[in-house]
C-alpha cells in the first residue's frame, strides 16, 4: 500500500470498529484532494463521512464539540498550511479542556489529520511543516509517520487515544512511499521513538520524510567516511521519547537533528536543549541541527531550502571530525 | 470591472489572480515569468502563481478568505487619506463561509468604509458545490446589514455597469456586496480534473452558451461595432504577444540565489544572518 491507501485503510478500520466515529473536512466526500477518504462515504454513509464548508476554525471547533459530547471525530484540514485559523481553537479550547474542567470533560476523541511538508512545487502555502507550533501545547499529541506501515498503526493509535491529536501526513510520501502493510487492525504505541537503523558513532534524529533523507545520508557516511550512524524516527513529536534519544546519545556522544521546518525554534531546538542537559558529559561534539532556513518556504530555490542528504552528510562529517 | 474604476482604486483578490494582475497593469511577461519563477516576474519570481502584485493591486493571496479583512483595511487607509477611491475586495463562494469575512463586513459597515465586496460565485468551492457548503447560497444577502445585489458575472457589460454603480454608491454610503454569478471551466488546480463532482455536459453547456468573451464578441459583431476580421486581427496580435512572453518566461534568468534570504525583514538588525540547513551558510539578509 502507499501512504494514501494505508491512511484510508486506517480510517476504514476506525469507522468500522467505532460506530460513533465520523470523518469530515473540506472535499472529503468525493475522496479528498489526496484520495485519502475514497469509498468511505459509500461504505459508511453521508451522515458519517461528510464535507464541511471552507472554514478551518469551524472544522476544528466543530470537532472539539463532537469529541466532548462523546463521538470520535476525525477532522481533516486540507493542508497543514491552512491550519492556522484553527490554531486558537486547538490551543485554547482543545488542549486545555481536560485540565480546566478537572477531568469532567475532555475532547480526547478528536484527531486532526493534515498533509504537511515539502513536495517540490508547493511554494509558500502548500509546503509548510508546522509541527513546532503545536509542540508547545501540553495536552496535545503531535504525530508524524515516515511511511504507510507506520501511518496506519499510528493513526489508529491517535484516533483511539483519549487525548486530542494532530496527525501530520508528509504529502510527498502519499504516493511515493509504498510498503507491505498488514491489512488487519494494529496500533503502534505513541510517544515511543523507533531506532530505524542501529549505529555507534553518530545519532541522527528526524521524523516524517526526513527520516529517509537521514537514512540516505547515513548510508553515504558509512560507505565514504566509515561513520556508523544510528537513525531514530521520533514518530511522536509531543510528548517525545527523550529516553530513547538520550540513551542513544550516551552511546554515540554525537547528535544531529534534522527537519524541513525553519531552524529557529524548530523542534530540533527542544531536542537539543534537553539532550545537552541530560547527556552533557557524554557529548563529544556540539549538537548539530540541519534544518530549513529562517525564511518563508520559498517559491524558487526549494532545493536549496530543504535539508537534503548532502547537507545532512555535511553535518555528520562535522560531528565525526570534531 | 477595471473599466469602471481607475488605476487609483485598489483591488485585492484571492489566488485566482492572473487576469486581475494583467488588467491592473502588469505585462503578459510579468505574469508568465512569475509563474516560472524568473526575475522578470512581477514579484521577481518569489511569489509564484498565487502571489502577483502591482501598484494598487494587492494580490494574489493564498489563504482563502484572508484577503477580505485586508481589503477592509485598505479601504480604511483610502478613506483616512481622504482619497476619492474605493477598494474592490473579491472572494469566492467557498471563502464566503470563512469567519473573517463576516468580521470584515462588520468593520466595514461600522466605519463606513469605501469597500466593494465581491463574491465570485462559480458554484463550487474546489470540489464542493455551493449548496452543499453554504446554508444560504444567496451570497449577496449574506452581508446582512451590508446591502447587496446579484450581477450576471458572465455578462461583460452588466459587470461594468454594476461596478460603476457600486463605486458611486460606496463613496457616499459605505460598503456594498456584489455577488457575481460565474463559472469555472477547469478543475480547481492541476491536481483536480474537475469532473469528479460535476458532469462534462454541465461544463460544456456553460462554455457554449454563457462564455463572457464569446457572448460579448457576438454582441459587438451583431451590432456592427466591429467586424469579424478586426476581431481575428486582435486575436492574432494577442496570440503573438502571449507566445513571445511565454518563450521569454521559459528562458529568462532566475533571480540570484542570495535573493532567497532577502526581504524577510525590513532593515534587519546589523549583522542579521539567516541560518538554515547548509551549515556553511550564514546568509546576510536585506
Amino acid at each position: 500500500m502507499n501512504l494514501v491507501q494505508s491512511v484510508n485503510n486506517a480510517m476504514d478500520i476506525a469507522l468500522a470498529s467505532d460506530p460513533s466515529a465520523v470523518l469530515f473536512g473540506e472535499d472529503v466526500a468525493f475522496g479528498g484532494v489526496f484520495r485519502c477518504s475514497v469509498e468511505l462515504r459509500d461504505k459508511y454513509g453521508r451522515d458519517r463521512v461528510f464535507n464541511s464548508p471552507l472554514s478551518e476554525q469551524g472544522i476544528v471547533a466543530f470537532g472539539i464539540g463532537l469529541a466532548c459530547a462523546g463521538a470520535t471525530a476525525i477532522a481533516e484540514i486540507q493542508f497543514a498550511d491552512y491550519i492556522f485559523p484553527a490554531f486558537d481553537q486547538i490551543t485554547n479550547e482543545a488542549v486545555k479542556f481536560r485540565y480546566r474542567t478537572g477531568n469532567l470533560f475532555d475532547c480526547g476523541k478528536l484527531t486532526i489529520r493534515t498533509p504537511c511538508g515539502a513536495v517540490g512545487h508547493g511554494a509558500l502555502y502548500h509546503s509548510q511543516s508546522p509541527e513546532a507550533f503545536f509542540a508547545h501545547l501540553p495536552g496535545l499529541k503531535v504525530v508524524m509517520p515516515r511511511g504507510p506501515n507506520q501511518a496506519k498503526g499510528l493513526l489508529l493509535s491517535c484516533i483511539r487515544d483519549d487525548n486530542p491529536c494532530v496527525f501530520f501526513e508528509p504529502k510527498i510520501l502519499y504516493r511515493s512511499a509504498i510498503e507491505e502493510v498488514p491489512t488487519g487492525d494494529y496500533e503502534i504505541p505513541l510517544s515511543k521513538a523507533e531506532i530505524v537503523q542501529e549505529g555507534n558513532d553518530v545519532t541522527l534524529v528526524g521524523w516524517g520524510t526526513q527520516v529517509h533523507v537521514l537514512l540516505e545520508a547515513a548510508k553515504i557516511a558509512q560507505e565514504k567516511l566509515g561513520v556508523s550512524c544510528e537513525v531514530i524516527d521520533l514518530r511522536t513529536i509531543l510528548p517525545w521519547d527523550y529516553n530513547t534519544v538520550s540513551e542513544s546519545v550516551c552511546k554515540t556522544g554525537r547528535l544531529m537533528i534534522s527537519h524541513e521546518a525553519p531552524i529557529t525554534m524548530g523542534f530540533a531546538s527542544e531536542v537539543a536543549a534537553f539532550v545537552q542537559n541530560e547527556c552533557f558529559l557524554n557529548l563529544e561534539a556540539p549538537i548539530e541541527r540541519v534544518c530549513g532556513y529562517d525564511t518563508p518556504f520559498p517559491h524558487m530555490y526549494e532545493a536549496f531550502f530543504i535539508p537534503d542528504k548532502w547537507r545532512c552528510l555535511e553535518g555528520i562529517k562535522k560531528l565525526a571530525n570534531y | 470591472m477595471e473599466a469602471a474604476i481607475t488605476k487609483d482604486d485598489s483591488v485585492i483578490t484571492a489566488y485566482r489572480a492572473h487576469g486581475w494582475t494583467y488588467i491592473r497593469g502588469v505585462s503578459v511577461l510579468g505574469v508568465l515569468a512569475e509563474l516560472t519563477g524568473k526575475s522578470s516576474g512581477c514579484a521577481i519570481g518569489k511569489g509564484g502563481s498565487m502571489h502577483m502584485y502591482c501598484k494598487n493591486f494587492y494580490g494574489g493571496n493564498g489563504i482563502v478568505g484572508a484577503q477580505v479583512p485586508l481589503g477592509a483595511g485598505i479601504a480604511f487607509a483610502i478613506k483616512y487619506r481622504g482619497e476619492p477611491n474605493v477598494c474592490i475586495t473579491l472572494y469566492g463562494d467557498g471563502a464566503a463561509n470563512q469567519g473573517q469575512v463576516f468580521e470584515a463586513f462588520n468593520m466595514a459597515k461600522l466605519w463606513n468604509l469605501p469597500c466593494i465586496f465581491v463574491c465570485e460565485n462559480n458554484g463550487y468551492g474546489m470540489g464542493t458545490s455551493a449548496d452543499r457548503a453554504s446554508a444560504c447560497i444567496d451570497y449577496y444577502t449574506r452581508g446582512d446589514y451590508v446591502p447587496g445585489m446579484r450581477v450576471d458575472g458572465m455578462d461583460v457589460l452588466a459587470v461594468r455597469e454594476a461596478t460603476k454603480f457600486a463605486k458611486d454608491y460606496v463613496l457616499t454610503n459605505g460598503p456594498i456586496l456584489l455577488e457575481t454569478a460565474t463559472y469555472r471551466y477547469h478543475g480547481h488546480s492541476m491536481s483536480d480534473p474537475g469532473t469528479s463532482y460535476r458532469t462534462r455536459e454541465e461544463i460544456q453547456q456553460k462554455r457554449e452558451k454563457f462564455d463572457p468573451i464569446s457572448t460579448f464578441k457576438q454582441k459587438i459583431v451583431t451590432a456592427n461595432l466591429v467586424t469579424a476580421d478586426e476581431i481575428k486581427k486582435i486575436e492574432a496580435e494577442v496570440r503573438k504577444e502571449v507566445d513571445e512572453a511565454a518563450e521569454r518566461a521559459k528562458t529568462d534568468p532566475e533571480i540570484p540565489l542570495k535573493e532567497l534570504y532577502n526581504q524577510i525583514y525590513y532593515q534587519p538588525p546589523k549583522d542579521y544572518h539567516v541560518r538554515g540547513c547548509d551549515i556553511t551558510i550564514q546568509a546576510p539578509s536585506s
